[in-house]
């Protein structure tokens, strides 16, 4: 009897606090939406662990109970706490035998758990029975954890019963286990044998099974195309049937018939037909037929569009949907919506590929767009700047990168403009001191975010010059790469990475022109050393230009005279604790003590860019060796040959061993045969026999381990100056490494047309740029515009027309005009220019065109105004629209936003207290009525009542309220209709 | 593919979360944290996509609620933009005028609805029909279960009397 009034009472429980869940959960809820601050909501949901891992153990809790515990467990998992402990609890609950639990314990291990966790392997049985079930439900709750859950290894236990499911009669059920197959295949290549099924799938008379069934077929053709071409017919059927609105009407979706699938479809045929003539020929009408049919005013009329753009940029060109798709990119960059916007530039970044002249149409959109205060949009604007990058118009848009680099903060997005600028700059630069300059930028504002590599190819740039015998230019370019790092290195706070190379250059050629004294340039570096003291590797650098600049003076003849400051740095760091400067710091100070010969062979100058020979076998020291042995030595055991080691010994050799398994070799102590024992370096009196590197594998940082590698293998060379050598080599080291970068310089159309101009061009440039950035306060927004779309667009259009036919220069842009007559008429007005100026200067560079732009101003201001005007009825009535598919930006919520904000941050303070212990018997008074309510809300839902139903929202007024939740309170919010 | 979903209130509090691709717990903290930041505090009439760490997140705002879907670079936004406005639509009919009390209260229900909506990661269903149909069935076994329970109820009752 006692246990029936238990059982009783518990399934009364259940409907007790509305919402079909108990009061003790929703007064969890409740109490956390009251809460003011993170700190608050944590102690309440660490609270709330504490009893569920109490009362979760408990053995015998009846099932409705711990469904509840369960869902409870999956709301404290989603506010970001760890639930770990109730997870085999709810992996018990898969197992059991009521839908109703299982479905829950489905739904919370899916939520739990990733598929590498230890407890799955106990979910496998289970849904391997499940999968048999002759409840489709049941079968549809395995298979959705199925695609969560199962991983590579777990995949042969299900696989059977999931292909078998491929026929079973529910439609919902061959569609979820399509998907779970698609899992499959993306997870492991063991089940590449099925792909026939997905094939067979795409025929289903279901429409949702088909629609699935595009998802794998979309990712198999996107690994291999050429063998799914015979399907390009099928699916050019299949999406005319939809386009036709052949299917069911239940797949339409705001008037249009399928777009889901339609997007899928185009998404496919791009993949199919790229590059492929005859398939590409086969999609044309159904193509020019959607873009026909997609009504432009609803959003998903236009992500269909779009989706029709993507597909025309990527199969085999046709010009007249290439046409149509142009018209549809300057529908979206005209629109006043943001989003068309951003799909506008992408569209045309994909478009610009195949027809480049279609910017030019375009560009004070472009230009609009990337002065638009959106960050997303700007982004993506930069992107397509990216792609329609050429050595004409090059300057203005790392410029503007650089700019819009400087004014972030997001680490990740920094790092990737700054690198994007630097694979333009060394692309297309027009100039080697353009280029210097550019990077001189990118590395003083995103210096620590950019490759190491990207300072090796400046400093090859700088050492190697132009790669032609033009030393006068090389010098040139060398002193003012000096100049300008003399002048920023008291700037505050550099990156180390820029510090480097400045080190490096001022030890190269600080002297080299005979402008700055010596004495001054190792005083700036000495600042160097000190204010970044705490920069082992600033240091070295440092202490190495020191020894390049006395190197240079000694060889010149003058004495030297070191700085006190410079003294007393290099006293500190002969007993540093890092070896490597101490190294350095000794080779130093045995430099200078050497005189002007021995000076000039261990550091030639201006030698960093010639070949060094490696003689990785020692060979040179096997005379030595042969004496030391003749007179008594003990013969070299390496260390690995070693037997009896100690346990320290065995740890370095492993240590030796690891660091050559990451690729640093030190070849010449591993070889048995040429032995050389450690010992003669103590013994040896040379000059140089701190240079020798005692072998020192537990180096923990990578660079000096680079460095050691690279004396090691210096030291292979035959001449006692090449020892020496190799501690100036180490920074030339990229020098000859490899050839990339800097000779795509050569390559570059630029260097093309004019080879001896390249020279001039650089004072022209500065100077211009100069007076542009002067002028710019004053000038006016619209020929600013007009003057970076000539030099992005206008502009690069002439140079091209220039590299191929000079002659033809003006009756070509006269053609050209008429043409253009559509694009915005300030435009023209700067083309115009462009080719004025064109013609009395034979080599044209962009910047140039600042000053007579700026002198046609007046009449250009109009005609953009014009255009604004233009736009602005575009822009209403897009809104429009957007008011009438039901979005929420309607007017009456934008009121309520107000509202929201000037309850303040007061969030969910509606929520009031009053519900408390003892107000049970009141509540349970009116458990008829909540259970009413209860069946009202889940029963309702069958009907489907469309919009708004005023009986249901009453009821759930009615049952909030009596909850202790009031509509009237600070945040009404919580009871807006999220569709408006 | 769509990475993650996440409902977010405009107080940054979370109301549903749903993870396609593998995250730790530290990450989802991470993530919710982060993408709470930047999408919260986006003006009203700038677009509903953010690039995000290689990734986009395309969000949109319902009354006081943000439906966020982080999805790869080369997929379409204004598609993802439609599947949020359909989960929404669906939601709609399912709770009858839905409101953001109704998602807080029965996350529970917005996971089995999104469950027929999405799976792995895919759209699995695009008619609202059939994702209506599916879930109505589910909920009549809830409903057959209850009513056997409160006719056993009433028989216990009867009995102790």
């Amino acid at each position: 009897m006692e246990q029936l009034k238990t059982i009783g009472r518990e399934l009364a429980m259940g409907s007790q606090g509305g919402f079909g869940q108990s009061k003790e959960f929703l007064d969890l809820v409740k109490s956390i939406g009251e809460t003011r601050s993170k700190a608050e909501e944590d102690r309440i949901v660490l609270h709330e662990i504490e009893t569920l891992k109490r009362r979760i153990t408990d053995p015998d809790i009846p099932k409705r109970k711990m469904k509840e515990y369960i869902i409870r467990l999956v709301y404290i998992e989603m506010l970001g706490h760890d639930a770990s402990f109730g997870y085999i609890h709810a992996v018990k609950m898969t197992h059991d035998d009521s839908l109703l639990l299982k479905r829950t314990g489905y739904l919370a291990v899916t939520l739990f758990l990733n598929e590498d966790h230890d407890l799955i392997i106990l979910i496998v049985n289970t849904i391997q029975k499940d999968l048999r079930s002759d409840n489709y439900l049941v079968v549809c709750a395995a298979l959705n954890a199925v695609c969560r859950l199962i991983n590579e290894e777990t995949i042969p236990a299900v696989l059977p019963q999931v292909v078998e499911l491929l026929g079973h009669s529910k439609e919902a059920v061959r569609k979820k286990a399509i998907m779970a197959l698609h899992r499959f295949y993306q997870k492991s290549s063991s089940v590449s044998h099925l792909v026939p099924n997905f094939r067979k799938k795409l025929c289903d008379n279901d429409p949702g099974v088909m629609g699935a069934t595009l998802c794998p077929l979309f990712d198999l053709i996107t690994i291999d195309a050429n063998s799914y071409k015979d399907l390009v017919v099928s699916f050019v059927t299949i999406l005319k049937q939809v386009a036709e609105r052949r299917l069911p009407k239940s797949y339409d979706y705001h008037q249009m018939p399928a777009p889901f699938i339609q997007i899928r479809l185009l998404k496919i045929l791009a993949l199919l037909g790229g590059g492929d003539k005859q398939a590409s020929e086969k999609m044309y009408t159904v193509v020019s037929d959607i873009f026909r049919k997609c009504d432009s005013s609803s959003n998903i009329g236009n992500a269909v569009l779009y989706e029709c753009i993507c597909c025309v940029s990527s199969i085999y060109p046709n010009p007249k949907l290439l046409e149509t798709a142009a018209e549809v990119i300057s529908k979206f960059l005209k629109s006043g919506s943001h989003n068309l916007k951003y799909m506008g530039i992408d569209a045309l970044g994909r478009l610009i590929k195949i027809s480049p002249d279609i910017a030019e149409q375009h560009q004070l959109a472009v230009i609009d767009c990337l002065e638009d205060p959106d960050d997303t949009l700007k982004r993506k604007t930069f992107e397509l700047l990216y792609k329609m990058t050429k050595s004409s118009n090059v300057e203005v848009i790392v410029d503007r990168m650089i700019d819009y680099m400087i004014s972030i903060n997001d680490s990740h997005y920094k790092t990737y403009i700054a690198s994007r600028c630097v694979e333009l700059a060394e692309q297309f630069a027009p100039s080697n001191h353009w280029f210097i300059q550019t990077m001189n930028k990118v590395f003083e504002y995103a210096g620590d975010l950019v490759n190491v590599k990207v300072a090796h190819n400046l400093m090859r740039l700088i050492a190697e010059g132009f790669g032609e015998e033009d030393d006068a230019a090389d010098s040139q370019l060398r002193s003012s790469a000096v100049e300008s790092y003399l002048r920023i290195i008291g700037e505050p706070k550099l990156p180390s990475l820029f510090l480097q190379v400045i080190c490096w250059v001022l030890g190269e050629y600080g002297t080299a022109d005979g402008k700055y004294s010596a004495s001054y340039i190792t005083g700036k570096l000495c600042d160097v050393a000190e204010a970044y003291s705490d920069d082992e590797t600033v240091k070295a650098y440092a202490v190495t230009a020191f020894m390049k600049v006395y190197a240079s003076e000694i060889a010149a003849g003058r004495k030297v005279d070191m700085l006190h400051e410079c003294q007393s740095l290099v006293e500190e760091l002969s007993a540093s604790h890092s070896t490597d400067l101490q190294q350095r710091a000794y080779e130093l100070q045995a430099v200078i003590s050497l005189d002007k010969h021995a000076v000039e062979n261990i550091l030639p100058s201006d030698a960093s860019c010639e070949d060094i020979e490696v003689d990785k076998n020692l060979l040179l020291l096997d005379n030595y060796v042969q004496q030391s042995l003749e007179n008594g030595a003990q013969p070299y055991i390496p260390e690995s040959e070693h037997s009896g080691l100690s346990n320290i010994s065995n740890f370095r050799s492993q240590d030796q061993h690891e660091a050559s398994i990451h690729g640093l070799r030190f070849e010449a102590y591993e070889l048995p045969k040429p032995p050389v024992p450690p010992r003669i370096h103590a013994a040896s009196l040379e000059p140089s026999t701190e240079l020798v590197p005692v072998s020192e594998p537990s180096y923990s940082r990578d660079t000096h381990q680079v460095e050691t590698a690279a004396s090691i293998s210096d030291m292979g060379s035959s001449e006692l100056k090449l020892r020496l050598d190799g501690v100036q080599k180490k920074w030339g080291r990229p020098v000859y490494s490899s050839s990339s970068p800097s000779t795509s310089n050569s390559t570059t159309p630029n260097t093309v047309n004019g080879v001896t101009q390249v020279d001039g061009a650089v004072n022209v440039n500065s100077k211009t740029r100069s007076t542009r950035d002067s002028r710019k306060p004053q000038v006016e927004i619209s020929p600013e515009k007009q003057k970076l779309a000539a030099s992005l667009f206008g502009g690069s259009s002439q140079i091209d027309k220039r590299a191929t036919s000079a002659n033809h220069k003006v009756t070509k842009a006269g053609i050209h005009a008429p043409e253009k007559a559509q694009a915005p008429k300030a435009a023209v007005v700067s083309n115009q220019v462009t080719v004025e100026k064109t013609n009395h200067q034979p080599s044209p560079d962009l910047l140039d065109l600042g000053e007579p732009t700026v002198a046609s101003t007046t009449p250009s201001v109009d005609p953009f105004k014009q255009l604004e005007g233009l736009l602005d009825p575009t822009q209403i009535s897009v809104t429009a629209n957007h008011g009438a598919v039901g979005t929420t930006e309607s007017p009456d919520i934008i009121g309520l936003y107000g509202n929201a904000s000037a309850s303040g941050q007061s969030s969910s303070s509606e929520i009031s207290l009053t519900t408390n212990r003892d107000d049970v018997n009141f509540t349970v008074g009116l458990v008829d009525a909540t259970v009413s309510t209860a069946h009202a809300g889940t029963t309702l839902p069958t009907q489907f009542p469309k919009g708004l139903n005023p009986r249901d929202s009453l009821e759930k007024d009615a049952l909030v309220r009596h909850m202790g939740v009031t509509p009237s309170s600070q945040n009404p919010n919580l009871f807006r209709d999220l569709l408006g | 593919m769509i990475h993650f979903v996440l409902l977010i209130s405009r107080q940054g509090k979370v109301r549903l979360t749903k993870w396609y691709s593998p995250y730790t717990q530290k990450e989802r903290t991470k993530v919710l944290r982060e993408l709470s930041g930047v999408i919260l505090t986006r003006g009203p009439k700038l677009c509903n996509f953010v690039e995000w760490r290689g990734y986009k997140v395309v969000y949109k705002r319902y009354a006081s609620l943000y439906f966020c879907m982080c999805i790869d670079e080369e997929d379409n936004e204004l598609e993802i933009l439609e599947i949020i406005h359909h989960y929404v639509e669906i939601l709609d009919r399912y709770f009858g005028s839905v409101c953001e009390l109704d998602l807080i209260f029965n996350f529970h229900k917005a996971y089995y609805i999104l469950d027929e909506l999405l799976i792995a990661g895919e759209l699995q269903e695009s008619s609202k029909k059939t994702v209506a149909r599916l879930i109505a069935a589910q909920d009549s076994l809830v409903e057959a279960a209850k009513e056997q329970r409160s006719s056993i109820s009433n028989i216990i009752a009867q009995a102790t009397k």
